[in-house]
């Protein structure tokens, strides 16, 4: 069932197809996919870093206006270069080769980062045909490798050979293998009720209905509990022990410097943006308009934004929100973290995927209760 | 296009983006040698020892328990994309399996695993 909207005048739909329409006609099929995969990758670089410089910029001005202060005005319009100026200053820095580390294990660290945060980035659909990885196990795959960013930290750590290094990847490792859990049942939550993990057909059946609605009671808890899990599992606001400054210096990145560093800070937001992004997919329809079946006028209005902007704006009202927490609540302690997971969540999470089975076995939920599509 | 091939696109290109951020770093980027510099930094203080030592037990407890529900969950995924399907007597069977986890659970509760000491 796709219901692809062709009459939107912004969607980049038609560039896609006329451009590959332009390579088959000129080249040979192995050239045609060779160009094509080298453009999807050098367009996936180019949203990942642009995203990232974003995010970096907006979570300082946004901070600066939460604590009362102007934040970043200096370089460019409204400090707008600040983050490429950062960018910039962190790749002529030196990186440091500390004499007791493991050297190997301290250089591949940042690769495990980088790799789990961009492919699981690219497997989220941005609008429509903005899509590059569409597996049929979609959210499996976004866990499972989303989940390997831990190594990273953790052979971060283990390998500097500072005890506040240490520590950091210690509670680290504790709190996202922690909250993985949580965050894989609130998304099972959805998989039982849209009945596929396909991000494509989750979006497509949320068309007129969005997941957080058509599951009402079971769908809240699960979307509050993945953005507290997901909020954990970055290492952010009230959560962020494995770096909490005054404790641990930096944490599990206390001896990086320079670039290496940089890699870090560029995944914790990607980490961030992606974590916002597959609960806008998931749970609120992700690149699909707020549409109400029945009122035409109103869903013409809607469907004449395009599909990317919805997408952007769902995720960044997530992250807004996430940073809201971020500074207003001081942080926990170690072991109110774990009890948090051990005895709340996990537990309520459970039951709520039971009570998930029955709403969609008697048909409570709203699409069956009104008939929608 | 074939999802698996650019799946492997993708993991290259994450790899090239580290290995060219550390080539140009390792182009422009001063370099110096000093002795101190190669030190752990702990804030000043001279470090003692090395940090691969033993550690808290508390930690290995909880990823153990993480392991048992994780493979829980690998079990649950593919049984909830097909719900609608397998109708009640899919739910009975589950409830039975969630509970058992649950059992592991509550002794790990008794047991005081979930009370950091």
């Amino acid at each position: 069932m796709m219901l692809l909207n062709y009459s939107q005048p912004l969607e980049l739909t038609k560039l896609i197809k006329w451009f590959d329409n332009l390579l088959r006609a000129s080249l040979p099929e192995f050239w045609t996919l060779l160009i094509e995969f080298v453009v999807v990758a050098l367009a996936l670089l180019a949203v990942y870093v642009v995203v990232a410089l974003l995010l970096i910029y907006a979570e300082r001005k946004i901070t600066a206006f939460f604590q009362a202060r102007i934040g970043p005005n200096r370089a460019g319009k409204w400090g707008l270069l600040q983050s490429p100026a950062d960018m910039i200053k962190i790749l002529l820095k030196e990186i440091i080769k500390i004499s007791r580390s493991d050297r190997f294990l301290f250089f591949a660290a940042p690769f495990f980062m980088i790799v789990a945060s961009f492919a699981t980035f690219a497997a989220i659909p941005f609008g429509q045909s903005l899509h590059a990885i569409d597996f049929n196990i979609g959210v499996l795959y976004v866990i499972a490798i989303s989940s390997l960013g831990i190594i990273g930290v953790f052979l971060a750590g283990w390998s500097s050979n500072n005890k506040y290094s240490m520590i950091g990847a210690m509670r680290s490792g504790a709190q996202f293998v922690s909250y993985e859990l949580s965050a894989g049942f609130a998304l099972m939550t959805i998989v039982v009720l849209s009945g596929t993990m396909q991000f494509s057909e989750m979006i497509e059946g949320q068309r007129y209905c969005w997941n957080i609605f058509n599951g009402h009671i079971s769908s809240l808890i699960a979307f509050v509990i993945y953005l507290i899990s997901g909020h954990a599992e970055t290492n952010r606001g009230p959560f962020d022990l494995p770096e909490a400054e005054s404790e641990l210096t930096a944490g599990y990145h206390t001896e990086y410097s320079g670039i290496m560093f940089g890699y870090y800070y560029l995944a914790e937001y990607l980490n961030m943006f992606v974590i916002a992004s597959i609960a806008t997919t998931v749970f609120l329809g992700g690149y699909l308009p707020f549409e109400i079946q029945g009122w035409d006028g109103f869903n013409q209005i809607m469907n004449y934004i395009p599909s990317y902007v919805w997408f952007f704006g769902k995720t960044f009202v997530l992250i807004f929100l996430s940073l809201w927490v971020r500074w207003s609540f001081p942080r926990l302690r170690i072991d109110q973290l774990l009890n948090l997971e051990w005895k709340y969540l996990l537990p309520i999470n459970l039951l709520n995927i039971v009570l998930m089975v029955l709403l969609v076995l008697t048909g409570l939920t709203l699409k069956d209760l009104f008939g929608i599509l | 296009m074939n999802t698996l091939s650019i799946f492997l696109t993708v993991i290259i290109t994450g790899i090239i983006l580290v290995i060219g951020g550390l080539g140009i770093a390792l182009l422009l980027a001063p370099k110096s040698d000093n002795p101190q510099k190669g030190e752990p930094y702990e804030c000043g203080i001279p470090t003692r020892g090395t940090s691969w030592m033993h550690f808290k037990a508390g930690y290995y407890l909880y990823a153990i328990l993480y392991l048992m529900f994780d493979v829980e969950a690998i079990f649950l995924f593919p049984w909830s994309t097909v719900v609608r399907t397998l109708g009640l007597q899919g739910l009975i069977s589950i409830v039975f399996f969630i509970l058992i986890l649950g059992l592991g659970l509550a002794y790990a509760w008794r047991k005081d695993i979930l009370k950091w000491i």
